[in-house]
């Protein structure tokens, strides 16, 4: 793009003394990475290494796809794993590309800097002797008030000028190199954002379930899933509640979602205590914390009574599976089934557990297995009873959304029927016991975060587009100016008469130099008239 | 006002159809004028661009044996011009028309979506060309360019009318997606002189083989390679904005800027792309057919991401429509 590259050499010159060998080679490295050729080759690495991060699952973005690939390519997975396959972005080799361009742009920024700096102080050089050479030339009749004319035309065009005796150099467009140090100056604040945000950041994921029982507090220990930064502590997460008081949702026809709205009230020694109000695209935003909205579903609400009349209720969320009518699974589990209130004693063979599907639009018939719509306009609930040793009491963490299979393959636990409760309905099962379906609470799938770099992001992120402009759209070009005596020998009325040789040379590749040029010199002659009226002729050369 | 946007797709094809003709007869008038200035029987012509045949270098360019010739050359390009235009506003009116049918803006989904850049790109293009009219034998390629993609927009990947999701639903979403429309439309008018230049360039270094022989009459390699890189330069502050913007809509819709999903992968990809060639044409000892190689990459990632991604990898980005 250069017309003429005059681009200040990234490496002094070596400095005359005893040439030292580890010292040359590691100057002679030095200079190779901060090439442009080596820059180039690093960003070409950094897209090719990012590419497997896109065709491989990530572990960061879906571990079950990871596990799955794991399954079903059960000789290459572990390969691909040792060498960083399912998490390319905090691989080894992706850090050391992106740690390296960026050293190289570190070594390639700091000189050009000093240099532009110095740039920026320093005066527009003197004109170049013969002026002839230069990309843009003319000559005209110098006009009346001289160089000091001539600067003043310049300075109110923004040219940086500078008149010696009767010349005048100016320079314009130093914004280029200014944006150009402003945008990669600013890719480095943008990798310093990212890192803050990861280590001194936190979040956590989990269901909230409507109602005053279910509020959660924001501690680690309250998330089915929680991510804390290196440098952040268990003890730094902002202390507030939170309470799901409602959650609406609505439709289209077909089944798409239209519009969402989560209600709930903060509340906790951080967070003045009040209601608010958030949905998909429009987080809550807390003073160290924002809760985004991802899911919602069903919470079945079940009431078990067992042979001897004692009553429990379970409200534990049923986990949506991906289809358009919320078809939900989950399991209503009762440990404390079946306690003898004559010995008090529990019996640990006798506990019970309900697997189900909830369908909130059932289908008329059979098979009652998808659900044809996502509110519930024929809620059903198709349960499985099971009844056995569930195996929590070996203290074997057991999910809370699903059965431990171990314990039926073993037979520890029988199924003991099956059966389709709408609302309301009861089922008795064989031992008299009884089942109800009472109804359902919504509840949301809620990701609570702070990330601390995200702010210096955004105002790096807005630097950089600054730059980035000022860079590519800005061009630096010199005009040089000079009254040189008329020519004596050509004898006419106007020998003697001073004339002003202009020349021009831009310093970046500017298909429309030579315009500005044209019209910069028309500017510098002023009223056409005055020019004729001295009778030189134009283009003298 | 759906099924009218449908057909007016279709007469935008027709129209985009008749434009490419029109510059091929130009190109293959063209043609003829040479071979006649260089006494060749005329009905070698048919061959042309077939490859065989070596030209001799330097067509004569001031004076034309037949000047009849040339001027039914001209008359075909600036018909094929003019059916652009024709064919451009036919595309317009159908992007508003599905507009008002679905009540929002008209890139919900990847046909859409197809349609909005090539319509940003064929417009970019008559700005191009009312400014450069010596640019007007590239037309050839454009309009080539514009009869596949909007073809493919409509044979492929078409879809109904639908409301957004409430995740697409936010003006972030509306900043984010018109920008990077708007970015593709640049880069894929961008892809024109760059090709044009890439078998220009051959042809000037005296290849005469097969794609390099179909550059006999592009304008000149310099011109090419310059308007190459001025479309990819405003193109490029563009797309970087459109991924900030995504980047934001990205924090409000799901918690974090930046995760690395497939599409936000592949964008990042294409950002390094272009950043790379920008930096490839600052780079004096990098050669200008390599420099502009990669952006031919860049935009053939861009294309990945708009296709690949929505059809091979399932992300956030509930965009694709092709389910
Ligand atoms: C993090 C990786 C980098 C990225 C994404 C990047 C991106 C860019 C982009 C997009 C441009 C063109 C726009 C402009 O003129 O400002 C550019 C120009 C430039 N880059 Fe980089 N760059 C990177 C690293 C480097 C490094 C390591 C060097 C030094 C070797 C460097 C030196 C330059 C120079 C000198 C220009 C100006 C070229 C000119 O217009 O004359 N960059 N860079």
């Amino acid at each position: 793009m250069t017309v003429v590259d005059d681009r200040p050499e990234t490496v002094a010159p070596a400095p005359r003394r005893r040439p030292n060998r580890l010292l040359a080679l590691l100057r002679n490295s030095w200079r190779q990475l901060t090439s442009m050729r080596t820059a180039l080759i690093l960003l070409f690495l950094l897209a090719v290494a990012a590419i497997p991060g896109s065709v491989l699952p990530q572990r960061g973005i879906s571990p079950e796809k990871v596990n799955e690939y794991f399954v079903d390519h059960p000789d290459w997975a572990p390969r691909l794993d040792r060498i960083g396959a399912f998490e390319v972005f905090g691989s080894v080799w992706f850090s050391a590309i992106y740690l390296l361009l960026f050293t190289s742009l570190i070594g390639c920024i700091t000189p050009r800097l000093r240099d532009h700096v110095r740039a920026l102080r320093s005066r527009p050089p003197a004109a170049p002797k013969r002026m002839a050479r230069l990309p843009q030339h003319t000559v005209l009749p110098a006009p009346p008030g001289g160089v000091a004319a001539v600067a003043e035309v310049l300075r109110k065009r923004r040219w940086r000028v500078q008149v010696r005796g009767d010349e005048v150099s100016a320079e314009k467009g130093y914004l280029k190199e200014t944006g150009n140090l402003l945008f990669h100056t600013s890719l480095i604040a943008v990798l310093i954002g990212v890192a803050l945000g990861s280590w001194y950041g936190w979040s956590g994921n989990r269901l909230l379930v409507a109602g005053d029982d279910k509020a959660f507090c924001n501690t680690r220990q309250q998330y089915a899933e929680a991510k804390l930064g290196p440098r952040v502590d268990s003890a730094d997460l902002p202390r507030f509640c939170l309470r799901l008081d409602d959650f609406e949702a609505r439709f289209l026809e077909s089944g798409q979602p239209d519009y969402f709205n989560a209600k709930v009230t903060v509340d906790g020694p951080d967070e003045p205590t009040r209601s608010a109000n958030f949905s998909v695209n429009s987080p809550l935003r807390l003073k160290d914390a924002s809760v985004y909205l991802l899911g919602h579903g069903y919470a079945p609400v079940i009431r078990y009574t067992d042979r001897f009349g004692n009553s429990q209720i379970s409200d534990d969320p049923f986990l949506t599976t991906g289809d358009m009518g919320l078809t939900s699974e989950g399991l209503a589990a009762f440990p404390d089934a079946n306690v003898d209130p004559a010995t008090g004693q529990r019996a640990p063979d006798q506990q019970m557990a309900f697997t189900g599907i909830y369908l909130p639009t059932a289908p008329d018939q059979a098979p009652f297995a998808r659900s044809l719509y996502p509110t519930e306009r024929n809620p059903a609930l198709n349960l499985v009873a099971y009844r056995g040793n569930l195996g929590r009491d070996a203290g074997i963490p057991g999910s809370v959304y699903q059965l431990d299979q171990r314990q039926v393959r073993t037979g520890k636990v029988k199924e003991v029927g099956t059966k389709l409760l709408r609302k309301g309905e009861t089922w008795t099962l064989d031992d008299g016991a009884t089942v109800e379906f009472l109804g359902t609470k919504r509840y949301v799938t809620l990701s609570v975060r702070h990330d601390p770099g995200a702010t210096p992001l955004l105002v790096s992120c807005a630097v950089l587009l600054v730059g980035l402009m000022g860079s590519l759209f800005g061009r630096r070009r010199r005009v040089f100016f000079r009254v040189v005596p008329g020519d004596p020998g050509e004898g006419s009325p106007t020998s003697g008469s001073s004339l002003m040789e202009v020349g021009g040379l831009p310093r970046t590749d500017y298909p429309g130099f030579a315009e500005e040029f044209t019209q910069l010199v028309a500017a510098v002659k002023g009223d056409e008239p005055a020019a004729e009226r001295s009778g030189v002729r134009e283009g003298a050369e | 006002m759906s099924a009218l946007s449908d057909n007016l797709v279709t007469f935008a094809i027709l129209a985009y159809l008749v434009a490419m003709i029109g510059h091929a007869v130009e190109y293959a008038l063209g043609n003829v004028r040479t071979r006649v200035a260089t006494a060749a029987p005329v009905r070698e012509l048919v061959t042309a661009g077939g490859g065989a045949a070596p030209t001799p270098p330097a067509p004569p360019a001031s004076p034309p044996t037949s000047d009849r010739t040339a001027g039914r050359a001209r008359l075909a390009g600036l018909i094929g011009v003019a059916a652009t235009a024709v064919a451009a506003a036919l595309h317009l009116a159908a992007l508003v028309t599905r507009g008002l049918a679905a009540d929002r803006m008209p890139w919900g989904n990847m046909y859409e979506f197809v349609l909005t850049v090539t319509f940003i790109g064929v417009a970019a293009w008559l700005v191009v060309l009312w400014k450069r009219q010596s640019l007007r034998k590239l037309g050839l390629f454009l309009t080539l360019v514009m009869v596949l993609l909007v073809a493919t927009a409509e044979l492929v990947l078409y879809v109904p009318i639908v409301p957004l999701v409430p995740a697409l639903n936010s003006y972030w979403f509306i900043i984010h997606v018109s920008t990077i429309v708007f970015a593709s439309g640049i880069f894929l008018l961008g892809v024109v002189p760059a090709v044009g230049f890439l078998m220009r360039n051959g042809y000037e270094q005296g290849k005469r083989s097969f794609p390099y022989t179909l550059a006999k009459r592009l304008p000149g390699a310099v011109g090419l390679e310059r308007l190459t890189f001025a479309l990819h330069a405003f193109a490029f502050p563009i797309f970087t904005f459109a991924v900030i913007a995504g980047a934001i809509w990205a924090e409000a819709a799901w918690g974090r800027p930046w995760g690395w999903d497939p599409k936000e992968t592949w964008a990042f990809i294409s950002w390094v792309v272009y950043a790379g060639y920008l930096h490839a044409r600052a780079t004096p000892s990098v050669r200008r057919n390599v420099a502009t190689w990669i952006a031919v990459l860049g935009f053939l990632t861009m294309l990945m991401n708009l296709f690949g991604v929505n059809i091979f990898f399932t992300g956030l980005h509930s965009y694709g429509g092709l389910d």
